[in-house]
């Protein structure tokens, strides 16, 4: 792994007023890795899931993705980029609720231009590779916290995206479906060779990465940045 | 053997008596087994063959006039110690609960210690999630049982490093 | 066996507590629903004091009335009168001749002594009038020394203009003869002109009735899941409806206030600025106190049942609204119940009368817009079950009114109702308006008045008389006078009238332009226009309300949508979309009824049927901005409720 990263955060600080998430933290992640980012809550590692994401910009230091600076980039480019070549994973409540199963996964391709029915078909293949093809046609309010979890991993997979960034996927979930939807999703990123930046504080959750990552008051251990 | 690292941490604060090493031992450690005089003299005598401890005399006779002090040699002993992840295995948390009051005690940094040990934690159970997701019925359930251990033992480490603040004002002499 | 009513007490307060403990946004849906409901109550109480105000101005006016007798000889105790209108510069002016035969002449009610001749009484709105220095075209019309000001309980209101000329010259034939002053007996109604006044009410007063509905169910949804968490907690369904019942009564009891505040406000300035026949004297102005009773009683009331409706499946189950599950699909029959009841109502217009009849079309109107009201839930649910595809944008707004089109649709029936309801007054004096000027367009083109004159007088006298009036162009006598007035002198119409006045007072000067009839109609329609304007723009910010609720509660799925990369031009337009099909739907509606009552009321007046485009542009035009200003005004929301923040909320 001499190699460039994919995405490296540097020096990354953070504001929210008074509150002061993230004071100088760097991070590199490489392509196909699963990265765990845990630490205990309110230590900045959502804030650094989205920093990385290019969700929130930064308030001092740079956050790169192969050779672009996210900073550098509109708002327009880093949300066509987060369509794209990103993918998304939160706790819960992440599927929109009007639309079915089958919409939500395919909606990523349709913002991208993608054709109606091409989304579809590459949404149920999807879908069935994750083990939801049944529920294709009900919303989200009519399933399963599990099955809904699921659904939003193959939406998250749907577009092919270089990064998946989950923020506590599996924290709504018993461990049986917690378990599956890890499963399925780390099985899926090791064919498709996404790299994963999971945010989690669950250890037997982090034991599904390559390697943990741990933020403590808005910093990186000093141990990770030798790695 | 944790309890010569305690006795040698408890040392760090300054120079002290068998009798209130032992005393000071069962305070912060002998929870449900109290120290033996004989075992706190035993370790005594070794740590001073090791050139860990020195022993300070005051006037008068007798065992109670003993004063024990720490070396440099000791005190590079104990750090070593605490920098040094234990292997995980279940049961631990004796030693690892040692680990974590001693480094308060003496002022070190505790979550150091909870970073150490759960990285060399989560490297064993990485390799059991690995076998377990490529294993058959029978590995997963062998390997989910030690990683709910192991897991266990970490989650409990997590809940220590969350109350450092208050162990710290409890347990500081 | 106090316990019970204290414990009530407590869970009605308890509900009140809770509808302002949402901070800043508490006390916003508040204030919105004691507005709406305020305005209401301000409508409802004028119309209550219509009546009221228009009988007691008409009893006195019965005092005054002079019915004419031809058997009456003359005696000691009668008198000659002449009746008497005029205009100037567009108001108009009417008076009494008078000519006592003996010494005891009757008095005519408010007037003490009565007037010589070339004195006059008159009200105090036109003593006040004549004594202006810019007056003296008007003073020159009697050229009559003013003696005395005519009393309140001889005029119709305060604003009246209104005179008693004593004089020499009347005779019995062009005369009538009295020996009192007043009737017992009822006087005609113009058809017309009910219809017209009824007919606006009903206008103005069905969208209020329907906002007031939709302003107690702002904030609905928060409402809901609060109550939903109290029944998890542990109150029963009894309870919970007192506590809900709570919630609402805080905000229709200020709005009943605040009702009360407008309508004393109005009645203020309908004393200070009322004129002609909507001049009324401050103590005509009581409501009718059965009516305000009922008014009181009945908006609470009201509102409570509304919310009661509208929380039925809360009540039901604790998991209601926190768990998104398919709604119950809308019935079409009891919907369509009003409209076919109104156009029943409303069916002795297609035989060609509405005299007698003028409260069952009122009320046909009133039913057919409340039938909107309630089509429109309908319609919108239909028509977006079948719409499919499109981009996620139109996908994201189509899905969304699927599951939950009731909030708004909400909104958009204000809307819809006081569109259909304008479109038809529109219609109507539109209609009016085309058979008043009628005659105008085809007859006497060339000229600006004809006078008709109630004395004979020799041959030329008239025709002399006004071709030496200043201004005058050209007289051409025939059955009656025809003159033609210099278009440069701002003065001549007034001193053609004061010629007219001076050889005959009773002589009718009609104008072919300018006409007091349009006036009133003109009047009436900017009125309209006035109302559903004030009304709109309360009604588009209840939208706006509405929209950010939605919004609010969609703050989760948004900010999830803008992380994994929606553009914002996606989400803008999921909005415009979302807002824009209720409003178009229900303008739909509402012009399909707005035209087709109008037509019938066309229908009703005789009048030709055409439909107003003038007024489908302007309605559907504020239809449309209604939608952009709400879409512009949900948009700094969208902003910030995309913001990742939000991804942690629940």
């Amino acid at each position: 792994m001499a190699d460039q990263p994919l995405l490296a955060a540097d020096d990354v600080h953070l504001s929210f007023g008074e509150t002061r998430a993230l004071q100088g933290a760097s991070l590199q992640v490489y392509a196909g890795e699963i990265v765990a980012l845990m630490g205990p809550s309110g230590s900045g590692k959502s804030s650094l899931l989205h920093c990385l994401a290019g969700i929130l910009a930064p308030d001092a230091g740079s956050v790169r993705y192969g050779d672009r600076d996210l900073a550098q980039m509109t708002d327009s480019c880093r949300s066509a980029l987060r369509r794209g070549e990103f993918g998304f994973v939160f706790q819960f409540g992440q599927l929109v609720p009007e639309l079915t199963c089958a919409e939500n996964v395919a909606l990523p391709l349709r913002l991208a231009g993608t054709r109606r029915r091409e989304a579809h078909r590459k949404a149920a293949v999807w879908l069935e590779r994750l083990e939801v093809a049944d529920v294709a046609g009900k919303r989200p309010g009519q399933v399963s916290g599990g099955q809904g979890q699921r659904v939003a991993v193959a939406r998250a997979l749907v577009t092919r995206p270089k990064v998946i960034f989950a923020d506590e996927p599996t924290g709504a979930l018993d461990s049986l479906n917690g378990e599956l939807v890890l499963k399925l999703l780390v099985s899926a990123v090791r064919e498709t060779g996404a790299a994963v930046v999971l945010v989690t504080h669950e250890v037997r959750v982090a034991a599904y990465g390559d390697r943990e990552v741990v933020v403590r008051d808005g910093r990186i251990r000093e141990r990770e940045l030798a790695r | 053997m944790s309890v010569g690292f305690a006795l040698l941490g408890l040392l760090e604060n300054g120079p002290r008596h068998g009798y209130d090493l032992k005393r000071s031992y069962d305070k912060a450690f002998g929870r449900d087994r109290a120290l033996h005089y004989g075992q706190v003299y035993t370790t005594m005598a070794r740590l001073l063959k090791n050139g860990f401890v020195e022993v300070e005399s005051e006037p008068g006779e007798g065992p109670e006039r003993k004063r024990y002090a720490i070396t440099d040699a000791g005190v590079t002993d104990v750090r070593e110690w605490l920098a040094r992840p234990e292997k995980p295995e279940p049961y631990l948390q004796s030693t690892l609960y040692t680990k974590v009051v001693l480094a308060l005690m003496t002022g070190r940094d505790a979550a150091e210690v909870l970073d150490t040990q759960r990285a060399e934690h989560l490297r064993l159970m990485r390799v059991l999630t690995k076998r377990k997701t490529e294993g058959d019925f029978a590995d997963e359930l062998i390997c989910d049982h030690a990683l709910f251990h192991l897991e266990a033992d970490l989650r409990w480490l997590e809940l220590a490093a969350a109350r450092l603040d208050r162990l710290a004002t409890t347990l500081r002499p | 066996m106090s316990v019970t009513p204290r414990r009530w007490l407590f869970e009605l307060a308890l509900g009140a507590r809770m509808s302002v403990a949402g901070g800043g946004a508490g006390w916003v849906r508040l204030s919105l629903i004691a507005a709406g409901v305020g305005l209401g109550v301000a409508v409802l109480l004028g119309a209550a004091t219509v009546p009221a105000a228009l009988g007691a101005s008409n009893a006195r006016i019965d005092t005054r009335v002079i019915e004419t007798s031809h058997d009456l000889p003359a005696a000691d105790d009668t008198l000659l009168t002449g009746h008497v209108t005029t205009t100037y510069e567009g108001t108009s002016i009417s008076g009494e001749l008078l000519r006592p035969e003996g010494s005891h002449p009757p008095l005519p009610p408010g007037v003490s002594r009565l007037p010589g001749p070339g004195q006059m009484v008159a009200s105090p709105a036109l003593a006040r009038m004549l004594a202006e220095p810019g007056s003296g075209l008007l003073r020159e019309r009697w050229d009559a020394e003013v003696v005395g000001v005519i009393g309140a309980e001889g005029l119709s209101g305060p604003a009246e203009l209104f005179f008693y000329l004593g004089t020499d010259k009347l005779s019995p034939p062009g005369a009538g003869r009295i020996d009192e002053f007043g009737t017992s007996g009822a006087h005609e109604a113009v058809p017309m002109a009910v219809l017209l006044i009824l007919a606006g009410m009903v206008v103005l007063l069905i969208p209020v009735l329907v906002f007031m509905a939709g302003a107690v169910r702002f904030g609905d949804r928060t409402r809901n899941r609060r109550l939903a968490a109290l029944r998890l907690a542990g109150s029963d369904i009894a309870m919970t409806r007192r506590i809900a019942a709570g919630e609402t009564l805080i905000g229709a009891l200020l709005g009943l206030l605040v009702g009360g505040l407008l309508w004393a406000g109005g009645i203020l300035l309908a004393h200070r600025y009322g004129t002609g026949p909507l001049s009324f004297y401050p103590a005509d102005l009581r409501p009718v106190p059965l009516l305000a009773a009922a008014i009181v009683v009945a908006v609470p009331v009201a509102a409570v049942l509304v919310t009661l409706t509208a929380m039925r499946r809360v009540v039901a189950e604790p998991l209601g609204v926190t768990r998104m599950s398919t709604p119950t699909r809308r019935r079409f029959w009891w919907r369509l119940l009003p409209s076919a009841l109104g156009i029943v109502l409303l069916w002795p217009l297609f035989e060609g009368g509405s005299s007698g009849v003028e409260f069952q079309i009122a009320g046909g109107m009133a039913l057919l817009l409340i039938g909107v009201a309630l089509l429109l839930p309908w319609l919108v649910e239909a028509v977006v079950d079948r719409l499919r595809g499109g981009s996620p944008a139109w996908e994201l707004a189509v899905r969304r009114l699927q599951l939950d089109s009731g909030t708004a649709v909400r909104a958009v029936s204000g809307i819809a109702v006081s569109v259909a309801g304008v479109l038809a007054m529109q219609g109507l004096v539109t209609g009016i308006e085309s058979q008043v000027t009628e005659p105008s367009t085809t007859a006497a083109v060339r000229y600006d008045a004809e006078i008709f004159p109630e004395t004979t007088l020799p041959t030329g006298v008239w025709a002399r008389a006004l071709a030496a009036t200043p201004g005058v162009r050209e007289v051409t006598e025939g059955r009656h006078l025809s003159v033609a007035l210099d278009p440069g002198d701002p003065v001549a119409m007034e001193q053609l009238r004061n010629t007219a006045a001076g050889l005959d007072p009773q002589a009718y000067v009609w104008t072919t332009n300018n006409d007091a009839a349009r006036n009133a109609l003109a009047g009436l329609r900017d009125t309209l226009l006035a109302g559903t304007t004030a009304l709109l723009l309360l009604i588009g910010a209840s939208m706006i309300i509405n929209i950010a609720e939605q919004l609010r509660e969609r703050r989760r799925a948004l900010a999830v949508l803008a992380a994994f990369g929606t553009p914002h031009r996606t989400l803008r337009a999921s909005i415009l979309y979302q807002v824009t099909v209720p409003v178009a739907l229900g303008m739909l509606l509402a012009i399909t009824v707005g035209t087709g009552l109008a037509a019938m009321l066309q229908l009703a007046v005789s009048a030709p049927l055409r439909v107003d485009w003038l007024g489908i542009g302007t309605t559907s035009g504020i239809g449309v901005l209604v939608v952009l200003g709400t879409t512009a005004a949900g948009l700094p929301l969208l902003r910030s409720l995309t913001s990742p923040g939000n991804l942690r909320t629940e």
